[in-house]
């Protein structure tokens, strides 16, 4: 897909929204603290917001032109959307709600309701009034919903945010499956970087309206464009591996040549990414005895100050990010090319299926 | 009960229920364009909507009379292209009762549409509904506890009016008299015994409307 968000300027209480980006994705996720702008970004793209200037481009269709005077009417946009509260129409059934969009087109829709509500495992519900569902339930219903209108885009509103991480972990399975099976590029929106890996591709930082990063998920976890991204997502290391062993809920999972113990995910996974956080990271001259699952030789490639830590960036058979304090760092009196051993529990490696 | 007595009785429902079926699509109308839009001259609407609730009912039939005779702007047309006349005949009536009862329908239709959570009419667009359709189908629907009560409320009103009334009609039976002309005309006439079993049929009436209004307006549905 190609979403273009030219010359977006909107004013919002407090600040201005003022986009200028590509997105390319299949799953784009828009990642950003609340009250960023986020919401409304997805409510200009359907088209209930109207900005001061914007140009919003979608597979070469324009939607909004403000300085040609062309505003495409919400329904003609072919933008799905499923806001946070999800907007279950209370009143239809779980049937009815599913078919309403299906019905305000001429044409059918591009998939089959068997397939969807099969797909969602929500089949059982059809015949329920949508205030008899649980959370769960009601967020299946809402994405199917959104489905069966034949959306060329799918804006997807912290569409996790109100369950509980269990519920979470049970989704997002679902959502993967959407964007496999239908291949309806999406625009997640979300603050949670469990939910950014799993599910999208691409990832734009949006803080105080303004987009300050774009790139792949993997490259804006691991290379941070600034120190407010930094902070915003969290100093990680991320890597793609692949598990090879789970023996009582201890997973031994490959990255590169390297062997790392880890928690086993929850879900059955073989491809995971592998997330360690820089403060997890310790930092030893020697291989001491340690408690510590992995003891991982290291050499150092170099070192930044970040505030009160000094963030560095080593190779352990992988790229390997660890945080430590300024006098901690100076006490070791490491320099670049040095050996160390870097230690890590299994228990802060987190490892997300991908 | 003498026939007299039914024929006013059954005149009075008429009247009141075709004026609040006549004013029922121009409220809903009016409501949601209140409550959903914004546009120039909303607050001056409003208020001109309003005015008959707050206004003595005989200033407003003198106004009704002033632009719906024969010499008047609406009522002269009328009679000159028509050969319709209104005032001193039924049509009175029912245009004096649907002004005075309009501000209650519209009040509580506009009330009950701004409770309807404006996210499912946008859902419902991005699900490729047109307007009307999200109207009829999302809107009303929602907004349909409150749309009742307030008609039931403008239906009582249609039935206790008086004021605008007998400044358009006067007092004609059998012609266009209602309950309340009626009343006033019997006890005028020193025919107590009319007037008081009149006054208990209007005092059943009246109770079963607001009873019911009350129902509907209180025991909304709240949308999740």
């Amino acid at each position: 897909m190609s979403l273009l968000l030219k010359n977006i300027s909107l004013s919002l209480a407090g600040f201005t929204l003022e986009v200028d980006v590509e997105m390319r994705g299949r799953v784009t996720a828009v990642f950003g603290p609340s009250g960023a702008g986020k919401t409304s970004l997805l409510d200009l793209i359907a088209g209930w917001r109207a900005a001061r200037t914007a140009f919003i481009q979608l597979n070469g269709t324009v939607l909004v032109d403000t300085a040609r005077h062309i505003a495409v009417p919400t329904r003609l946009r072919g933008v799905g959307y499923v806001p946070q509260d999800l907007a279950l129409f209370p009143h239809l059934s779980v049937r009815q709600n599913l078919l309403y969009g299906q019905n305000s087109r001429a044409a059918g829709s591009l998939f089959a309701v068997e397939h969807v509500t099969e797909i969602l495992e929500i089949q059982p519900l059809v015949a329920r009034g949508v205030t008899e569902l649980s959370g769960g339930e009601k967020q299946r219903v809402a994405l199917a919903r959104a489905l069966l209108a034949s959306p060329r885009l799918l804006l997807l509103d912290e569409p996790l945010a109100s369950l509980d991480l269990a519920l979470k972990d049970k989704i997002i399975p679902y959502l993967a499956r959407i964007r496999d099976e239908f291949k309806i590029p999406m625009l997640y929106v979300t603050h949670d970087r469990l939910e950014a890996l799993a599910l999208a591709d691409e990832m734009a930082v949006l803080v105080n309206g303004r987009i300050i990063q774009t790139g792949s998920v993997a490259e804006v976890f691991t290379r941070p464009a600034n120190a407010d991204v930094a902070k915003l997502v969290g100093v990680e290391t991320l890597q793609p591996g692949r598990i090879t062993r789970v023996s009582d809920g201890l997973a031994i999972v490959a990255v590169n040549q390297v062997a790392l113990a880890a928690l086993a995910p929850a879900t059955p996974a073989q491809d995971v990414f592998v997330c360690i956080r820089g403060e997890d990271v310790t930092l030893q001259l020697e291989a001491a005895a340690s408690s510590a699952r992995n003891r991982l030789p290291a050499k150092i490639i170099s070192f930044r100050t970040e505030g009160a830590l000094v963030r560095v960036e080593l190779d352990a058979g992988f790229p390997l990010f660890a945080l430590v304090t300024g006098p901690a760092y100076a006490e070791l009196a490491l320099r670049e090319g040095d050996g160390v051993t870097a230690s890590i529990k299994a228990t802060a490696i987190h490892l997300v299926p991908r | 009960m003498t026939v007299v007595e039914w024929q006013i009785i059954g005149f009075t429902l008429s009247v009141a229920a075709l004026s609040t079926l006549t004013i029922l699509p121009f409220g809903l109308a009016l409501a949601w364009a209140l409550a959903r839009r914004d546009w120039p001259g909303k607050s001056v609407v409003e208020t001109l909507v309003t005015l008959p609730l707050v206004m003595p009912p005989v200033a407003t039939g003198l106004i009704l009379l002033q632009i719906f005779g024969r010499r008047g702007a609406i009522g002269g047309f009328l009679h000159d292209h028509l050969n319709l006349d209104i005032i001193f005949t039924w049509r009175a009536v029912l245009l004096a009762l649907s002004v005075m009862s309009f501000p209650l329908l519209v009040r509580s239709a506009r009330v009950a549409f701004e409770e309807v959570n404006p996210r499912l009419e946008q859902i419902a667009r991005t699900l490729g509904a047109s307007g009307w359709r999200v109207f009829f189908t999302i809107s009303v629907p929602l907004a349909a506890r409150g749309i009742v009560g307030g008609m039931l409320l403008a239906f009582a009103r249609a039935l206790g009016e008086f004021g605008a009334t007998i400044m358009v009609v006067g007092y004609m039976p059998g012609k266009t008299a209602t309950i309340s002309l009626a009343i006033y005309e019997n006890v005028q006439l020193g025919q107590d015994a009319h007037a008081f079993r009149l006054l208990g049929v209007s005092v059943v009436l009246a109770f079963a409307a607001v009873w019911g209004s009350e129902f509907f307006l209180r025991h909304k549905k709240t949308t999740p």
